[in-house]
């Protein structure tokens, strides 16, 4: 089975692999890269918590292949913190308790980035329908729903 | 999970991935979104010894109306359709199921081709292309066209051949007076329909239905039409007697299978609530009552 050469650029930076034609994203991230803010959930694709920005889109990282993403740009939950200042959605979460045991969290901080630069200012049903794909088995929802409320409103 | 070994390819152009069909054969798959082959790659419930992504062949991602036609590229993801105005006001049969269709992560990279291609009767677009009426574009050695209700054969099994790859739906542009909508009943965000109903109709100038496509999603071991039923409303008057003799009509061509959803007879008593709903709201947005 050959090897593939990637490039890709995560998290504002150009990375190289070969990788085999079966490996998952989340592996790349997690085990080429060693970047191990992106979890592993249910590695069926329903939980979320895998959750990556792909080229602009949040899209759940076990169910990607490696070599689908050459040439893509990356964004994972390292990537959102900006010189040392948090993310906005990341400082929602710490001020309004989004985070229970926090397994969920890494997905959830990508879905809601990605949500905010498409809408400044989502209603509470948006943002319920933006998280869909992320599952908090905490069932810490409310809290979620603020720390976006509270993200928006800072980056207004 | 880490699917078994394989190679990928990705060809540049479709008749590069048609080479590469046709030199392996029953061992090669065409890779869209991946949205249902990764996982069941992963599950090892499927395993092929090449993939060919047509994800970067361009020309697959067409979406307009052209001629009467609305031609979607089989690599179109589910939220491109989600975000079109086009789909949105012109197409609500479509615009309902979209966004009840897995999750928003997985509409980012599922693609229409591969909802409609890969003959799960529980994926929710090949009932709407059969009530829209929709035909398939595909390319082998030569192009042609197959009718969404030739497409099903059996469980995953569809009309396309070896070799052949689906490149694009066509869907006749709604006349005036028309109008669609998708009722689907599912447990959960994520889980296929317990039952649903796509319904399409056009009013003629006396208020009466003109025209009917009826499909059931997840109703037997294919999508069904229920080419009874949109018969049977032709000509009639959409009033609420006529809707739920249709519904009994197009629930009694159902053939569900019991499953942790429910029972067979629960099945076919929501695919009859459910297309009433349907035809309900088609007429009032073709501008009937």
């Amino acid at each position: 089975m050959a090897k593939h050469r990637i490039s890709v650029t995560i998290n504002g930076a150009a990375r190289e692999a070969e990788v085999e034609s079966r490996l998952l994203l989340v592996h790349l991230i997690r085990e080429v890269f060693r970047m191990t803010g992106t979890h592993v959930g249910c590695d069926t694709s329903h939980c979320g918590a895998c959750t990556v920005i792909l080229d602009g889109n949040p899209v759940k990282s076990c169910t990607v292949l490696a070599v689908q993403a050459d040439g893509a740009k990356i964004t994972t939950v390292e990537g959102l913190e900006q010189g040392g200042k948090l993310h906005p959605v990341q400082e929602g979460f710490t001020e309004k308790h989004g985070l229970q045991c926090g397994f969920c969290t890494p997905g959830m901080l990508m879905t809601t980035s990605a949500l905010l630069e498409r809408n400044k200012n989502p209603s509470e049903q948006q943002i319920r329908e933006a998280i869909a794909g992320n599952l908090c088995r905490c069932t810490g929802y409310v809290n979620i729903v603020k720390a976006v409320q509270y993200a928006a409103e800072k980056m207004r | 999970m880490i699917p078994a070994a394989f190679d990928y390819h990705r060809p540049d152009t479709l008749d590069e991935a048609l080479k590469l069909l046709k030199k392996h054969g029953d061992d090669a798959k065409v890779l869209s979104g991946g949205m249902s082959l990764l996982p069941m790659l992963k599950l090892r419930l499927a395993s092929f010894a090449h993939l060919v992504d047509i994800g970067r062949i361009p020309g697959l991602d067409t979406l307009k109306e052209e001629k009467g036609t609305l031609r979607i590229g089989a690599m179109v993801r589910q939220v491109a359709l989600e975000r079109s105005d086009l789909i949105r006001t012109k197409y609500p049969i479509l615009a309902d199921a979209i966004p009840l269709i897995a999750d928003p992560l997985v509409r980012n990279r599922g693609t229409i081709g591969g909802n409609v291609a890969n003959g799960d009767p529980g994926n929710d677009q090949p009932a709407i292309m059969l009530a829209l009426g929709a035909t398939f574009v595909a390319r082998g050695s030569k192009e042609r066209s197959i009718p969404a209700s030739q497409f099903y054969k059996g469980l995953y099994s569809t009309a396309l051949a070896p070799g052949e790859i689906l490149t694009e739906i066509r869907i006749p542009a709604p006349p005036p007076k028309s109008g669609g909508a998708y009722a689907k009943l599912k447990r959960k965000t994520g889980d296929f329909a317990v039952a649903a109903a796509a319904v399409q109709l056009t009013l003629g100038k006396n208020g009466a239905i003109e025209r009917a496509g009826i499909g059931l999603t997840n109703a037997g071991l294919t999508p069904v039409e229920a080419v009874d039923a949109a018969k049977y409303l032709a000509g009639k008057m959409p009033d609420e007697k006529t809707i739920a003799e249709a519904a009994k009509m197009a629930a009694a061509k159902s053939s569900p299978s019991a499953d942790r959803r429910g029972s067979v007879e629960y099945k076919k008593e929501m695919a009859r609530v459910l297309t009433a709903r349907a035809l309900r709201k088609a007429v009032q947005r073709a501008g009937g009552n």
